[in-house]
């Protein structure tokens, strides 16, 4: 499965292992993590929705994406769903290739579609008890574009 | 024509609701989605929100059929 979701902790060495080659002198790993702090809010934990039929369709067009367009020879994404806590792994990427730059450029490829593209939501729990959806109006009344940086 | 219509993540706290059946005199996605608003004044529009129709994502341009699931996806956060 290039694309999946996954409602249990991600086998990251599993990941790793699934896009081994011996033709490939490169690995490419993104792994995207939950972090204490976001918009200025200390965050506690954050769950996310997946809606499964359609996400894991346009996941693994997305994929086929990447192999068309970069030299590459695996890639594979797994996404979280449920609840997370500070330090959990929500997102891997993995890639391999003969050289660096395409495995780089794929990985790239692959996680900034899967923010964009697919049917994927976060619900950040504050320390004060708040929780709330993060999304585009947040960006917009922010200052900055939906997939900035400061969304990893 | 009878449509079937489901919310997502936040559109679906602001309908209150997970899905519904709709009868739609006919009409595009987003016309669809904006009669929704005005039976829901919760639900608001917002610019990177995206629409599936039957499993596939679509476009809010698209002509809505009988039958069809419309699926309305709030701004994605995946990531």
């Amino acid at each position: 499965m290039k694309f999946s979701v996954s409602d249990t902790a991600i086998d990251v060495s599993a990941a790793r292992i699934a896009v081994a080659d011996k033709h490939c002198g490169a690995l490419a790993v993104f792994e995207g993590w939950i972090r204490d702090h976001n918009e200025g809010q200390e965050v506690e934990r954050l769950e996310y929705e997946v809606y499964r039929p359609v996400a894991e369709k346009e996941g693994a067009r997305i994929i086929d994406e990447a192999l068309a367009r970069f030299s590459i020879s695996h890639a594979l994404c797994i996404h979280r769903e449920g609840l997370l806590e500070l330090g959990d792994c929500a997102v891997i990427v993995c890639v391999s290739a003969a050289h660096r730059g395409a495995a780089f450029d794929a990985c790239r490829y692959i996680i900034d579609q899967t923010k964009t593209r697919l049917p994927i939501w976060k619900k950040e729990h504050y320390v004060t008890g708040i929780s709330e959806w993060v999304n585009c109006e947040q960006c917009a009344a922010a200052g900055h574009a939906h997939g900035d940086q400061r969304h990893d | 024509m009878k449509v079937r219509v489901r919310y997502f993540a936040l559109f679906r706290e602001q309908a209150g609701c997970a899905s519904e059946s709709v009868d739609f005199p006919g009409g595009t996605a987003m016309e669809l989605f904006q009669m929704m608003t005005a039976k829901h004044p919760s639900l608001s529009a917002q610019a990177a929100a995206l629409v599936a129709v039957n499993d596939e994502m679509s476009a809010w341009e698209e002509p809505i059929n009988e039958d069809d699931e419309v699926l309305f996806f709030p701004p994605v956060a995946g990531g």
